[in-house]
């Protein structure tokens, strides 16, 4: 059987998810005749027709806004930004509107907000986004990043069938550039839960998305050294998988959390803070951080690969934690 | 003004009128008695609005009404107590105290869609709710409100473009009090008709006096009928006046005396009792009954709302998720066997259409504009709802 790629497990999810239930639609600008700017729904349209791989007006806020009218009607919206970026245009009524709907008035809004995010590809400020913290701070969301195609698929497919709104932010540098060979049957993953990618006991490396490959990375260079990081996915940021990452620390001691989020108020502070108030007897040195820069993310890749962080960054730092 | 109702639906629409102006002279007291924990956003002078809109529906039709659309909730079903308790933030509230004002629905039976602070986002949500209703094969017909302040916000034109382009069954009334809390509504729109806006969306529009419920009622119904048919949405702009502050809080001394005393003249209430009177639909003993009706309503549900516990306070903690508490089902009202298993044979190309003949229309010729004749003014549409009110 051939390997998936990590682009073709989200096309697949929706797929399966739109065959198998009608009330699952897909909404977004060029997602239909096009297939997407990435290509990730080709086929769909002439698979399930006009009526459920709807094309748009170039309006964000109407996209989101129609999901939400459409999963008050029943329906399982996927709605599709062209580029995560894009994101910042529907903020409102993804915070204000979908996100409260059930608390304040008890009604759900089954809808899946997905869109390619991530650097690493020369996108510039405007098409390399990390959104993803906007959003974990906003109670009532849901906000999946899967690193790998099979939680690509899984993921997906458990989040069209949640009932709460679910942002499913899609790493693009990993679109194909990863692939496995994926089960034949219809798996989930299911949405909440961290995997341990990778075991040791000399230091814990937590990440996501892009920046585990980088981590895996960084873990097979300490080995070389003699460090072993044990290094976990988190796989879904709201909600947080408290326990996998505290049983870590608790074995290891220590604790990196790699993102490509910017620093400040990425989601290495709420952990080293969820680490600091459950497990702080348990640890033998600071918590460490390696993240991109404060900055938006430079064009030029010059600047670019100086903004992310890499498997060598990853390195050096775990190597400081490991000796500490 | 013709209309097609009956007796019976004159008198129900003053109920209706009545009850919404009683309950909210009773909240108004409430609100003294400082028992409204919130903020209280009257509707007065606006009543024939909320009503007459909601009456055009049909039971299977949605609606989001807005802050000043309590009139549509009880049209909808929703009772005073439902109003008292949400603002009195008691665990009796249709949101049990989550959420106040008139910000709450029932997705299930009414079909009313709460809405929230943020203004025009209902208008892209209604669209949705009637792209997915064209889908299930309802024939439904969704509608909100908007205020002349709102329609400056930017979801209300992708709203409305995007509900013409999806031709969504979908209904926009713009309620223009010219007011938005301080503003008059020349600060909002250079516009002299707010109803122009669906011109550039090639949206259908009308203007309607918003002080006459039957107007309202009829144009609704026409708007309504127009939308089910398929032919896409239409935006109704009612030219009212808010009679009072933004809310309780403000006393509007920002607003000329004498805009309010003209306004005063064309208070809705008064001119559907007149119109009843002329039309002989009802007399003295009709009336006491309807309005002894009423009185009796709102003080059971004084009572009741005054007597009900505020929520226990852990309760802040539950609701953020649904976890397996709703079970999410669509109406199906066309055979499911028209869509599965998929056999769309669509093919990746759009089918349009006269293409040719728009890529081949020469550029316009620009012709210097004439000069207006001295003298003479284009029709206003403030002429044309005095016209249509007979003044």
């Amino acid at each position: 059987m051939p390997e998936t790629t990590y682009l073709e497990a989200i096309r697949q999810a929706m797929f399966e998810e739109m065959d198998r239930d009608p009330a699952v639609v897909l909404i977004g600008e060029d997602v239909g005749v096009y297939g997407g700017a990435f290509k990730t729904s080709e086929g769909l349209l002439a698979r399930f027709g006009w009526e459920r791989v709807i094309d748009t007006p170039i309006s964000e806020s109407a996209i989101v806004g129609a999901a939400i009218g459409m999963s008050y009607a029943g329906l399982r919206p996927i709605a599709e930004m062209q580029f995560i970026d894009f994101i910042a245009c529907a903020f409102e009524m993804i915070t204000n509107f979908a996100a409260k709907s059930h608390y304040r008035w008890g009604a759900p809004v089954p809808m899946v907000l997905r869109g390619p995010s991530g650097g690493g590809v020369h996108g510039g400020p405007f098409h390399s986004a990390n959104p993803e913290m906007y959003f974990v701070h906003t109670p009532g969301l849901k906000v999946v990043c899967p690193a790998t195609a099979r939680d690509a698929k899984g993921l997906l497919k458990s989040a069209i069938r949640d009932n709460n709104p679910v942002l499913f932010f899609e790493h693009k540098f990993l679109y194909r550039r990863i692939k496995e060979n994926l089960p034949a049957d219809d798996f989930t993953v299911p949405i909440g839960k961290a995997a341990v990618r990778r075991e040791g006991r000399d230091l814990t490396i937590v990440s996501y998305a892009a920046m585990l490959h980088a981590s895996l990375e960084a873990a097979a260079e300490l080995a070389k050294e003699g460090i072993e990081a044990e290094v976990i996915d988190l796989r879904t940021l709201l909600p947080l998988d408290r326990e996998t990452i505290l049983a870590s620390v608790r074995k290891t001691n220590k604790l990196l959390v790699v993102h490509e989020d910017t620093r400040t108020g990425g989601i290495a502070g709420e952990i080293a803070a969820i680490v600091m108030e459950s497990a702080f007897e348990d640890l033998d040195g600071p918590v460490r951080r390696v993240t991109s820069l404060d900055t938006p993310v430079p064009y030029a890749p010059g600047l670019e690969q100086y903004f992310l962080p890499s498997p060598a960054k990853v390195v050096a730092v775990a190597r400081e934690l490991a000796h500490y | 003004m013709t209309t097609t109702l009956t007796r019976e639906q004159h008198l129900e629409l003053y109920y209706f009128l009545r009850l919404n102006r009683e309950l909210e002279e009773q909240m108004v007291r409430l609100f003294r008695q400082n028992k409204i924990v919130g903020g209280l956003y009257p509707s007065l002078g606006q009543e024939a609005i909320s009503v007459g809109t909601a009456y055009a529906l049909g039971p299977g039709d949605w609606i989001a009404p807005m802050i000043r659309n309590i009139g549509a909730l009880l049209v909808r079903g929703f009772k005073p107590r439902d109003v008292m308790t949400q603002h009195m933030a008691r665990y009796t509230s249709p949101t049990c105290g989550k959420d106040g004002t008139s910000h709450f629905g029932d997705l299930k039976s009414r079909h009313v869609i709460s809405p929230i602070s943020m203004l025009g986002d209902l208008i892209p949500v209604m669209a949705g709710i009637a792209m997915a209703g064209r889908y299930l094969g309802q024939k439904i017909v969704t509608m909100t409100w908007i205020g002349d302040g709102g329609a400056s916000t930017g979801v209300f034109h992708e709203g409305l473009n995007f509900a013409a382009v999806q031709k969504a069954a979908f209904v926009l009334i713009v309620e223009n009090n010219q007011w938005a809390y301080s503003t008059p509504v020349e600060k909002q729109s250079a516009l002299r008709d707010l109803a122009d806006r669906a011109k550039a969306y090639g949206v259908k529009s009308a203007v309607v006096d918003g002080n006459d419920v039957l107007a309202v009622e009829r144009t609704t119904r026409e708007a309504v009928s127009y939308a089910r048919a398929g032919n896409g949405p239409v935006l109704i702009e009612a030219k009212t006046m808010r009679m009072l502050g933004h809310a309780q809080h403000d006393a509007a001394e920002y607003v000329p005396k004498a805009m309010l005393e003209a306004w005063k003249q064309r208070d809705p209430l008064d001119r559907f009792e007149k119109v009843l009177t002329e039309k002989k639909l009802w007399d003295a003993k009709t009336k006491k009954e309807i309005d002894e009706r009423i009185a009796r309503e709102i003080r059971a549900d004084v009572e009741f709302a005054e007597n009900s516990p505020f929520p226990p306070p852990e309760s802040a903690e539950e609701g953020v998720y649904c976890e397996g508490c709703h079970t999410i089902e669509a109406d199906w009202q066309r055979p499911k066997e028209e869509l599965m298993p998929p056999r769309s044979s669509v093919k990746a190309e759009w089918p349009l259409k006269n293409f040719a003949a728009n890529g081949a229309r020469p550029p316009a010729v620009r012709q210097p504009a004439p000069k207006a004749k001295p003298g003479k003014k284009p029709a206003r549409a403030a002429a044309r709802v005095r016209a249509k009110a007979g003044r």
